[in-house]
């Protein structure tokens, strides 16, 4: 792979083979330099200094660049296991959903479970793109990008559930509003109807936040590979096609930044449209999972109707999502190279609050559920949950057969986060990442626990019923999750997997009105390419905001 | 106007010297608060068609620069407007004029039930009206554009700082306004050739 030939310097440090120039070392006991404690100043976003330019070469270096020996086997791997989620598709669509361990009883199991668990997953993007953005977070750069992709992608694996699950899915079009042979329209007063609604266009939404918000760095790729086919046109083709990299680089991402050029007069109209995007999707996250609620507690079955659900739903889909974050952005983050200079601990830390947070929310529901249940004097209601859910079948007769379906909820969910009171364990990865496998499998656990514990004992005795998963079942969310995770790769491969533009936007030199008391030095490591300086602004009659600011000689 | 040629609707006069037309002047900067100060000194010149170009939205700069609020916002509240009548008028025909249904006994034309799609759809309508308005306002999608045929020019996604003063400008005056912008401060700085 060609590099700018001014830039040379910085790939070769940035690689690994030339020594940082970076004279910068954390302040001791703070860590990698982000969890200092000294309130006088904010502790960096971005450590070891890097400069606007050394920003571009390290996000578009993993697009650009092969990521290491461990990408393709990995691809492989999830691609195969998304191969075989999709045999699995096929199998129940040419057989029928007896394959499934469905019975009259429990009717929504493991594909509504599994449904409801991956529009969950997705919820977190949203929630750190629109809502930190809107309050201003700027912290969330380090995360919302490859957030926002999970969001996506969950989405993508939520939407074939519901539409595999309706039995014959060559009829799923019938949920769209749409001219029939019946005449017959949706039923708009069915929450199914709405759900169909909600999920689509939080889909729609979701991938248009996260379109947009990429054009600029898209542009960023598209100009790098122009510039490296400008000063090298005779590029070899890759192998097989007529095709030069840079080439099709040039083509598939200047199609896709839709001719973007970094004008101030857009860049005015993009924030613009930037927050109002976020204001519009924050109530639409938080519409989408109260409806999916509704799905349940609209229902007069006991365990599914109470009020709780759609914030409890909300704050449920949060927890899980930042688990999931967590879980994918801890080992990339030490994949990448560099990329511990992005995503600080700090900004570790910071999610790992938000899951004690959501994680008490969460178990204050599951509180209030029972509490509830047992104040309301509904003897049906009461009875799911100290019978179906909480009393384990070995210590009464009239115990729960899914007792330790619950107890692994409540473990997962409530008490695995109670972690993150310790300083230490809080700003400890491993721990971090433990605790966010623990919480997705706990979260899991809760649509299981919801849905089918609450369908398996109904209101007369002899229509009980255990539900046991087949190999479909179990194969088809494996299958699921290799789709999540192929995609993932993808994006981690091609696509620029940290916002760009809005890093350098939260780095000391971007600021117009002078630099802070840590932004010094920032310019002096700064690599520009020959003559971007040309005659110094020292001669110039502007008053300069920051006397340190570096003076360009007059060499080209 | 049209001294070396017929007036054309880029064609205004200004050509290199081996006669190609003059898209405009751009001028590079070292930082951000170096193009900043000098964006405040082309605006209080009274100027018109120019623009400053950064990797990252300069904070401030659509006040250095005079820039008046965007027109987005009411687009936006347009696709709401749209979005929310169109999904009342869909549910309420389709479930209480085409073909009413009784479900448990309520009124076909209670507008209660109506509400989660009715806000979904002017979620949706305003989220495309955004995208496709901000794009519409900057004049994109484009394939091309003349800057991006200058090597300099494709730095600014990178690091780079630059003003252009577009040849267009009733202010422009050739080699005057290259020495403004070298007396601001810039550095390197190059015609664009249409």
């Amino acid at each position: 792979m060609s590099h700018l030939p001014p830039d040379q310097l910085t790939s070769e440090r940035l690689a690994g083979r030339a020594p940082d120039a970076s004279d910068w070392t954390p302040e001791p006991g703070s860590g990698d330099g982000s969890l200092t404690e000294d309130p006088s100043y904010r502790a960096p976003l971005v450590l070891n200094n890097r400069s606007v330019h050394e920003i571009t070469e390290i996000v578009c270096g993993y697009a650009e660049k092969s990521p290491g020996r461990w990408w393709l086997p990995l691809f492989g791997m999830a691609a195969s296991i998304a191969g075989l989620g999709q045999i699995m598709i096929l199998y129940l669509i040419i057989t029928g959903v007896g394959v499934w361990g469905l019975t009259n009883q429990v009717d929504w199991a493991w594909d509504i479970t599994n449904f409801v668990f991956w529009i969950g997953i997705g919820h977190a993007g949203t929630l750190i793109s629109a809502i930190l953005c809107l309050f201003k977070q700027q912290w969330r750069t380090a995360v919302n990008r490859s957030a926002e992709a999970m969001t996506i992608f969950a989405v993508v694996c939520a939407g074939i559930f519901p539409g595999i699950h309706v039995g014959r899915a060559w009829m799923a079009w019938f949920l769209a509003p749409v001219p029939n042979s019946n005449w017959i329209w949706p039923n708009f007063r069915s929450p199914l109807l709405w759900d169909v609604f909600a999920v689509s266009t939080y889909a729609t939404v979701s991938l248009l936040f996260w379109f947009m918000g990429m054009i600029p760095d898209l542009a960023t790729l598209r100009d790098r590979a122009d510039l490296r086919l400008r000063q090298n046109p005779h590029q070899a083709r890759l192998p097989f096609t007529p095709f030069k990299p840079d080439m099709l680089r040039v083509y598939i991402y200047g199609l896709l930044s839709f001719g973007w050029r970094n004008s101030s007069r857009h860049w005015m109209r993009y924030e613009k449209a930037y927050i109002l995007l976020a204001g519009l999707s924050t109530p639409l996250v938080l519409s989408v999972h109260s409806i999916v609620s509704f799905d349940f507690a609209t229902s007069i079955l006991p365990g599914w109707h109470t009020t709780i659900f759609p914030p409890y739903f909300v704050a449920g889909a949060v927890f899980g999502g930042f688990a999931m974050v967590l879980f994918l952005l801890i080992p990339a983050r030490e994949l990448f190279p560099n990329m511990k200079d992005l995503l600080t601990l700090r900004h570790l830390e910071n999610m790992a609050k938000i899951i004690l947070v959501t994680g008490m929310l969460v178990g204050f529901a599951y509180a209030m559920e029972f509490f509830i249940a047992w104040y309301g004097g509904n003897d049906f209601e009461y009875a799911v949950f100290a019978y179906n859910r909480a009393l384990p079948l070995w210590l009464h007769e009239d115990g729960a057969p899914y007792w330790w379906a619950y107890w692994t909820m409540i473990i997962c969910n409530v008490f695995s986060p109670q972690v993150f009171w310790v300083k230490s364990l809080r700003r400890n990865p491993v721990v971090i990442w433990i605790v966010a496998l623990l919480v997705t499998i706990g979260m899991w656990f809760e649509r299981f626990v919801i849905i089918v514990t609450s369908l398996h004992r109904a209101f007369i005795p002899g229509e009980w019923h255990m539900f046991y998963p087949t190999w479909v079942d179990i194969l088809t969310f494996v299958g699921s999750c290799g789709i999540f995770l192929t995609l993932f790769l993808l994006f981690l491969r091609f696509l620029p997997i940290f916002p760009i533009a809005e890093i350098k936007a939260i780095l000391p030199e971007a600021d117009p009105h002078g630099h802070g008391d840590h932004g010094h030095g920032h310019g002096h490591n700064q690599a520009h390419g020959p003559g971007a300086g040309g005659v110094g602004h020292g001669a110039s009659a502007i008053d300069s905001a920051d006397p340190d600011a570096p003076t360009q000689g007059e060499g080209h | 106007m049209g001294i070396l040629g017929l007036p054309s609707k880029t064609d205004h006069g200004f050509r290199t010297p081996d006669g190609g037309v003059i898209h405009g002047v751009m001028a590079e900067f070292d930082s951000a608060a170096d193009v900043y100060h000098a964006a405040e000194k082309v605006r209080d010149a009274g100027f018109q068609k120019w623009d400053v170009f950064a990797p990252f939205p300069i904070h401030g700069i659509d006040e250095a620069m005079g820039m008046k609020r965007t027109k987005l916002p009411w687009i936006v509240a347009g696709g709401a407007i749209t979005g929310v009548s169109l999904a009342l008028l869909m549910q309420w025909w389709m479930g209480a004029v085409d073909y009413p249904l009784v479900v448990q006994g309520k009124p076909y034309d209670a507008w209660e039930p109506f509400v989660p799609i009715t806000f979904e759809l002017g979620v949706l309508f305003s989220a495309f009206s955004t995208l496709i308005g901000m794009l519409a306002l900057n004049g994109l999608p484009r394939w091309n554009h003349p800057l991006l045929k200058s090597d300099r020019f494709l730095r600014t996604s990178d690091d780079a700082f630059a003003i252009v003063i577009e040849a267009g400008d009733p202010k422009f005056l050739g080699a005057e306004t290259v020495d403004m912008l070298q007396g601001l401060g810039a550095g390197h700085v190059e015609l664009v050739e249409e």
